[in-house]
């Protein structure tokens, strides 16, 4: 049969783990196979160069505008998260009391919150916080994560075994209680034990996800054949094992950032995230809530926002996702 | 007549256009007959076969012309609610791949014994006791204790008897049988054809046999229609077709199963692949990959050609075709 | 089977040990459970020792730890700040957070699988991308956030249901704490059973049972959503863990006096029995709830079980 050399075959069974292959209809499939021939208006057939995973995948971002609305969406949150000034030219830390949960006015157009600073100004500080959280935080469970996940699938046995235990471990631990008790102990002001505190709870999901798919590619022809031809563990591990695994960390990456940020508005919201001086969308939702009766807008700006970027990057996984899995398309 | 469909046309809506599955396909089986369908993935033979059953994905499928004329009536004007009652009790599918095609969180006694309780309204005791039945008669050993076992608990050929007592539970006068074999082990192949072979004769009902394997056909077949590109190109009773092919597409395919008597020569393959279906070559749509093609094979689509009283072809040289065989 | 069940219990074991020792790493090796007892005041140098020694500060911290587990498994888990003791607490909180919890499940349940269900058999049509667009705005609104504007909007603005919980906490209280708990993991159900319907919307075996000619309910009920929902169903089981842990932001916004709010008050005055007495249970309450989906697992799908 001829999908069996079929490159979207191949490229299906490096994404989706063994035996979910989706089974297709027949009809589905006879319609299928007339658009892999080479006569095609896509001339991708199995004569003409295969387009990769990731230049097919970007050819499919491209026409998505779930992916453009998040995409620039993203762009401009991180930008402001740099460039604060640009777009908002006072102090964030400049608090009149006199001006104290008043709303808008011409050059407040958000108003002020009950120590009387501008709101406006704060929900653009606060971008900084959360990205930098976020960013850092996923970065560095993924990094974690696909190490140690990688590293227990490809070895498996003890390793495995040993790894896994450690990651149910710290899955046992319900994250915003072991927010409460971890970070309860910190006195410092900056973001990084958010950031540490969110890799350590954070990583165990990526390395499931990154210890599933090198076992899974592991158990692929190519690679079983590589190994038969004496190709080392090293190279296997980075040539034929690893590519197939970063693409589902990414997906899954992705839509960690916004989780994570989610989750660092809700610990500062507790008390136990970030803390004065530092803006931060939590904080300042939580000074706002008490008050939600008598000055709502200082709760809808700065939770907005925050509602908006953790919108924007679980768009983005999802757009990513769909673009990686070729199954659901 | 049991089953005549004529002039059927089913399209896909795909993101590349219309595709054209099943262009003007004309066939017929009567009771107690086996008409073995031939062709390469793409060629319609399956889809033929759902729109005949009833199962076609609509959307993206369509059927946008002909009749399906089933016991002396259209099917295809048919309520859903009067095309479920003929599915499964009056005509039956058997599935290629029996592992994923039954339901793999269900006893197999569950869904064998589902026909009799949603058809006939039988109790679940009963249903139960004629599951068993049929798992005898499809030579199941042990039926009574495997009854309640799940599908993945049985091996291959055991598998595919099992969606053969499905399909043949109601007694229906007309089976389909999708690429039965192709899953199996080459042994347990011939013993679950010479079961259907034999039920069918018990039965005598009427059976479609797609397949892509000459081979199969050869032994149980009493005709053959070969389709290409959504059309049937030759149609014959089985041995004439053996012993001369009218179509070129035949010939090839008949040039391309391994003989051991020509033990050393390379195999034939037809060139080319199969026709992208949102674009069909113009003319004779075979013209591309055909190694007898003329100028009026690119412009002029053949019509089947009257080779004999049961036998026609759609090849504007079908007479040098079958002299050259 | 019964192997089966056996091995996860073991497995279970140094998770337990892993994630309880972890906590009380957290809470007794760098807060000062003495210096707390004492507030604002600084504690007479004698009477700090003599505490230390009665809670066995001075031992190295392992030791410490398996004193505790030894007094956790003969009921003992201490004094909390107002003289109280914890299992007290324990008994007055948990079944709180476990109805706040139910409410939530049952939503969960009722709602996802719905929305589920309707937009993953109707793909790609006007329902299903409506439902997605809803689900992705769900997950993105943090619930301290959605929790308050709902507060706002049903209890203060509209008035329709009571804004805070009474100390009883009866069901009829819970409802909207309830709604405002599962609305996250609402939308993840809702996703998930979506997909799994539209994945097994196509498979062979649900062509089988068109084919089969059996009525489209009794395809959709026992053949497609029977498979379509054990992922589904082992999510939400694997939820209660999640949800009784998460719950502490919901009890803080409604004023529940659940689990939440005694570990929340047992952070603020430092207070450790309380802490982790409170949080043990809860890895328990989780590892629990996993090796039952686990076994739910097995149970809805014979492929496991007979493996």
């Amino acid at each position: 049969m001829p999908e069996a050399y079929d490159p979207q075959e191949i490229r299906r069974q490096a994404i989706t783990p063994a035996g979910s292959g989706g089974p297709m209809d027949l009809a589905m499939d006879e319609a299928e196979t007339l658009e892999k021939t080479p006569g095609g208006p896509e001339g991708t057939g199995p004569t003409g160069k295969p387009r990769s995973l990731w230049s097919d995948a970007w050819h499919q971002l491209r026409r998505s505008p779930i992916f453009i609305v998040s995409g620039l969406l993203i762009l401009f949150l991180v930008i402001i998260a740099i460039w604060p000034q640009l777009i908002a030219s006072r102090d964030p830390l400049f608090c009149q009391l006199s001006k104290s949960q008043q709303g808008m006015q011409p050059g407040h157009p958000f108003g002020f919150d009950t120590q009387g600073c501008d709101v406006y100004t704060r929900t653009v500080y606060g971008a900084r916080a959360s990205i930098t959280v976020g960013v850092c935080a996923t970065l560095g469970a993924a990094l974690l994560g696909s190490l140690l996940g990688g590293f227990a699938g490809f070895f498996g046995g003890v390793w495995d075994a040993v790894l896994s235990r450690i990651a149910d471990v710290f899955f046992g631990i319900p994250v915003v209680l072991g927010g409460l008790v971890f970070l309860s102990v910190v006195t410092s002001s900056t973001v990084w034990p958010v950031v540490g505190f969110i890799v350590l709870l954070g990583w165990p999901q990526i390395a499931r996800i990154a210890r599933g798919s090198v076992i899974t590619a592991k158990q692929n022809d190519y690679v079983q054949a590589a190994r038969a031809l004496g190709a080392g563990s090293g190279r296997m591990l980075l040539r034929h094992v690893a590519p197939n695994a970063v693409a589902p960390v990414i997906v899954v990456a992705t839509i960690a950032l916004g989780t994570y940020i989610s989750l660092e508005a809700t610990l500062s919201f507790l008390g136990v995230g970030l803390r004065p001086p530092t803006v931060s969308w939590g904080i300042d939702i939580s000074n706002a809530a008490p008050q939600i009766r008598n000055a709502p807008h200082m709760l809808l700006y700065p939770a907005g926002a925050l509602s908006i970027t953790v919108l924007a990057f679980i768009m983005l996984g999802d757009a990513v996702r769909d673009a990686l899995d070729p199954k659901l398309r | 007549m049991l089953l005549d469909v004529r002039d059927l046309y089913v399209e896909f809506r795909t993101r590349d256009g219309i595709a054209k599955a099943v262009n003007g396909v004309n066939y017929s089986v009567s009771a107690g007959e086996t008409l073995a369908v031939l062709g390469e993935s793409g060629s319609g033979k399956s889809v033929t076969a759902q729109a005949i059953m009833g199962i076609l994905d609509m959307p993206p499928g369509k059927i946008t012309g002909g009749e399906i004329i089933f016991q002396g009536r259209d099917l295809l004007p048919l309520k859903e609610e009067e095309r479920r009652k003929v599915r499964g009790a009056e005509m039956a599918m058997i599935f290629q791949d029996a592992l994923s095609s039954l339901n793999p969180v269900l006893s197999v006694g569950d869904q064998l014994a589902e026909m009799f309780i949603v058809h006939r309204g039988m109790s679940k005791k009963d249903a139960r006791a004629k599951a068993v039945e049929l798992m005898d008669r499809v030579r199941i050993p042990g039926a009574r204790e495997r009854v309640g076992q799940y599908p993945h608990q049985f091996s291959g050929g055991m598998r595919q008897r099992i969606m053969i007592a499905m399909a043949m539970a109601l007694e229906p006068a007309l089976i389909i049988a999708d690429e039965p074999t192709t899953a199996l082990d080459v042994t347990v192949q011939a013993q679950v054809m010479e079961l259907l072979a034999e039920l069918q004769r018990e039965l005598n009902m009427g059976l479609i046999l797609i397949t892509h394997d000459l081979g199969v056909v050869a032994d149980v077949a009493d005709k053959i229609a070969v389709m290409y590109a959504g059309r049937i190109v030759e149609t014959a009773p089985v041995h004439e077709i053996y012993k001369a092919p009218a179509h070129p597409y035949t010939r090839g395919l008949l040039d391309s199963i391994p003989r051991l008597d020509q033990k050393g020569q390379e195999l034939y393959a037809i060139k080319g692949l199969p026709p992208n279906l949102t674009a069909i070559p113009s003319g004779c749509p075979f013209h591309p990959r055909c190694p007898r093609a003329q100028d009026i094979c690119h412009t002029d689509d053949p019509p089947l050609f009257r080779v004999s009283e049961e036998r026609r072809s759609a090849c504007h040289f079908w007479k040098e075709t079958l002299r050259d065989a | 089977m019964g192997r089966y069940v056996i091995r996860r219990l073991l497995q279970m074991i140094p998770v337990f040990i892993g994630s309880t020792f972890l906590i009380f790493f957290m809470v007794y090796a760098l807060g000062d459970p003495v210096a707390a007892l004492f507030g604002d005041k600084a504690p007479d140098p004698a009477t700090a020792a003599r505490i230390r020694q009665e809670l066995h500060l001075d031992e190295p911290l392992w030791k410490q730890y398996f004193l505790y587990m030894g007094q956790i498994f003969q009921g003992d888990f201490g004094t909390a700040f107002n003289g109280q003791k914890v299992t007290e607490l324990m008994a007055s909180a948990y079944p709180v957070t476990l109805r706040l919890t139910l409410v939530a499940i049952v939503i969960e349940l009722i709602v996802g699988i719905g929305l589920g269900v309707a937009s993953g058999l109707k793909r790609g049509r006007v329902v299903d991308n409506s439902v997605l667009l809803m689900t992705l705005l769900v997950i993105s609104i943090p619930t301290f956030v959605s929790g308050y504007v709902l507060q706002f909007l049903l209890g203060v603005k509209w008035g329709i249901i009571r804004p805070s919980v009474s100390s009883e906490a009866p069901f009829s209280e819970l409802i909207l704490p309830g709604v405002v708990l599962a609305l996250v993991s609402l939308a993840y159900v809702t996703r998930l059973t979506r997909t799994s319907i539209a994945e097994n919307v196509r498979a062979d075996y649900v062509r089988t049972a068109i084919a089969k000619g059996l009525p489209r309910r009794r395809v959709i009920s026992r053949h497609l959503l029977r498979n379509s929902l054990i992922p589904v169903v082992t999510f939400i089981g694997a939820d209660i863990g999640f949800l009784m842990g998460g719950a502490i932001v919901t009890e803080k916004i409604f004023n529940i006096h659940g689990v939440g709010y005694q570990i929340y008050q047992g952070i603020l005055r430092n207070n450790a029995p309380t802490v982790v007495g409170f949080v043990t249970i809860l890895v328990i309450v989780f590892l629990v709830a996993n090796l039952l989906v686990d076994l739910l697992y097995a149970v809805l799908d014979p492929r496991i079980r007979y493996a």
